[in-house]
């Protein structure tokens, strides 16, 4: 077979080169990593999807998909990463979401030469592409990186069609936690407001970034059709019945018509390998009735 | 309160019912020692399983330390445990001394509002450090948060402080109060905040305010620790004053004890040994309080001996809790104010029942 030079080996090879006269040779320039860490939850399901389940030795927190992801050791949140616990792993090489740290952690890790790949953050079809190819490119596995986020990029392209044939948009409020009768709710710039958006629903909330504590009549106006939540989202006493009969929930019509939609987390907003799937899920519970 | 009168220096001094001065030294060394074996423990073990025995002998035989242990040994675990060490201690005679000052055994660093302001500090950089002009940023890099939680809590103190001094006499009972107003206060700014923060933002402001060593490096350790030292130094100096003080500021007055020179010295200490502590490990609790009051059940209330003693103990308490929190679920570490609190609040509540008759609470 032809000898391939990906992007990472070259940079290697010349970190490599730099180094040389106080190192020993870089793994880098050796075989792909083998004793690799998972952090955040799409990165290891990309992982796993990509069939190199059996490369990764740890990963953080948020990894909780598939369910042999589980049994890894976990070396903390992804924030919080602690630095002896990840070099306990002996890895060869770090693969984390956008945000991993801290800064603290990722400098001493880099002193001890391992590498440190950090995949770009994704809130649409091309940004989960572009997130799988990172992943396929740091496990030298380009090719199938390549053909799943191409499937990938056509199921939500699949999903777009079917919502510009949809008449009037569904209004949709995503509602994070319910503990206590607050209702957390998702404004703009949220994984969730990007899901609504993609499945061809009106996020029903708007005005504020992030997630904010909605009043009664603030979830009035907002007037949504559907409540979206996540499956142990927060719901504490007011589990699937209990937010539909939310006082203020109850008389707008999502309460009215008893439409409260649940997804996994992690599936619904983790914007990874399963994100076309879940696209879909959430396009026909939004639309039921065919188109 | 035996210890109170004269120079412990008369050789040929009558021995008193209840001196418990030989104690007292006797526990220095004994808690010396302990601190030792703590930071020998702190050394030897950690998630990643590597020896400090094998690097030892690896380094005295001139083999030199593979890069791992390089990094695990000098750039993770000495840290931290130079970092363990300081902000334990920092965090023990702060406490002794505020006790100490306050006459009030509930008193904490806390008090003169070094907590709330570092917090609010921390709070402010986490949330708002976005918007810094670049240059500045690039500058602070990753001490903006310790930075500012270190000039939030000398910028409460300072407030608190000119509040309760008139004419020159800082009224310790004005500060009491005033403190609990700063709280709410900086309470309230640290809540607005909150409010306008992201999930990512709440997340780190969570950790924060759970306190940890994990972020501890030699770079933030060269800014905090000359702080702490001089600080703790510092409040040696006051150990016979508190004593005269524990009788009142009056009766302190007339044994020639300059009273505001050394109330002026003592908040000084502790704001800025406090502020240094709480800007590199974030908010770790109940080690300011639990530690003076196990010593003074030990050893007595002389503050000559309770104040080394505290700084000690709180030394390996604080490194032993941090073993603790990096076992506990390794490879991942719990926040170690998690762990001070689960340890630190039952003693307290214990105390508190023995003495509650001697307390009147």
């Amino acid at each position: 077979m032809i000898p391939r030079f990906s992007r990472r080996r070259l940079m290697g090879a010349a970190l490599a080169a730099l180094l040389a006269p106080t190192l020993t040779p870089l793994s880098a320039l050796a075989d792909p990593a083998s004793r690799i860490v998972g952090v955040g939850g799409s990165v290891t399901e990309t992982v796993y999807a990509l069939g190199a389940g059996d490369r990764l030795v740890a990963r953080d927190t948020t990894s909780t998909f598939p369910e042999a992801a589980t049994a890894l050791p976990d070396v903390g949140y992804i924030r919080r990463l602690s630095p002896e616990g990840v070099l306990s792993v002996a890895p060869d090489l770090i693969i984390a979401e956008d945000g991993a740290g801290p800064p603290e952690t990722v400098q001493i890790l880099q002193q001890a030469e391992i590498p440190f790949i950090t995949v770009p953050a994704a809130l649409d079809a091309s940004g989960v592409a572009a997130k799988i190819r990172a992943v396929g490119a740091a496990l030298e596995l380009e090719a199938e990186a390549d053909a799943l986020a191409t499937g990938i990029e056509e199921q939500i392209a699949e999903v777009a069609r079917k919502s510009a044939e949809v008449p009037t948009p569904t209004r949709v409020m995503f509602v994070l936690s319910a503990a206590g009768g607050r209702l957390m709710a998702s404004g703009q710039g949220t994984a969730a407001d990007a899901m609504i958006r993609l499945a061809g629903g009106t996020n029903a909330v708007q005005g504020f970034p992030g997630y904010k504590q909605l009043t009664d009549e603030a979830v009035l106006t907002a007037a949504p059709d559907v409540i979206l939540m996540m499956e142990r989202g927060g719901g504490g006493n007011h589990g699937p019945e209990g937010v539909l009969s939310h006082p203020a929930i109850a008389i707008t019509p999502a309460g009215q018509a008893g439409r409260l939609v649940q997804m996994d987390g992690l599936y619904l907003l983790g914007f990874g390998p399963r994100t076309a799937d879940a696209l879909s899920d959430l396009h026909a519970a939004l639309y039921p009735a065919g188109n | 309160m035996v210890a109170l009168s004269g120079t412990d220096e008369t050789p040929n001094r009558a021995p008193v019912a209840g001196d418990r001065r030989g104690r007292a030294r006797r526990a220095t060394w004994a808690l010396a020692l302990l601190t030792l074996l703590a930071a020998w423990g702190s050394l030897a073990t950690g998630a990643s399983g590597i020896s400090l025995g094998d690097a030892l002998g690896n380094w005295l035989s001139g083999e030199g330390l593979s890069l791992q242990e390089r990094v695990v040994l000098l750039q993770i675990r000495l840290p931290r445990l130079a970092t363990g060490l300081l902000v334990g201690a920092a965090l023990a005679v702060s406490g002794a001394v505020m006790q100490g000052l306050f006459r009030n055994p509930l008193a904490d660093p806390g008090l003169v509002g070094v907590g709330a302001g570092a917090g609010l500090g921390a709070v402010t950089a986490i949330v708002l450090g976005g918007m810094l002009p670049a240059t500045l940023a690039a500058v602070t890099g990753i001490y903006l948060v310790p930075i500012a939680a270190f000039l939030g809590g000398w910028a409460a103190t300072m407030i608190l402080y000119r509040v309760s001094t008139r004419a020159g006499r800082t009224s310790v009972a004005t500060m009491l109060l005033a403190g609990i107003a700063m709280q709410a206060l900086a309470g309230a700014a640290t809540g607005l905040l909150v409010y306008a923060a992201n999930d990512q933002q709440l997340r780190d402001l969570t950790f924060w305010q759970l306190g940890s060593l994990a972020g501890a490096s030699w770079a933030k350790l060269a800014i905090a620790a000359p702080v702490m030292l001089i600080a703790m130094l510092g409040t040696l100096g006051l150990a016979r004053g508190l004593n005269g003080l524990a009788l009142g500021e009056a009766a302190a007055a007339h044994m020639g004890i300059p009273v505001q020179r050394m109330k002026n010295l003592a908040i000084l200490c502790v704001a800025a040994a406090t502020g240094a502590a709480v800007a590199v490990s974030g908010g770790i609790g109940f080690i300011g309080i639990v530690v003076p009051h196990l010593l003074r059940l030990a050893t007595g209330p002389d503050h000559r001996n309770l104040l080394p003693n505290a700084a000690l103990l709180g030394a390996s308490l604080l490194i032993g809790a941090d073993m603790i929190s990096r076992a506990i679920i390794a490879p991942a570490e719990l926040p170690i104010g998690i762990v001070t609190a689960l340890m630190g609040a039952p003693v307290f509540l214990w105390i508190l029942l023995r003495r509650r008759g001697l307390l009147d609470l």
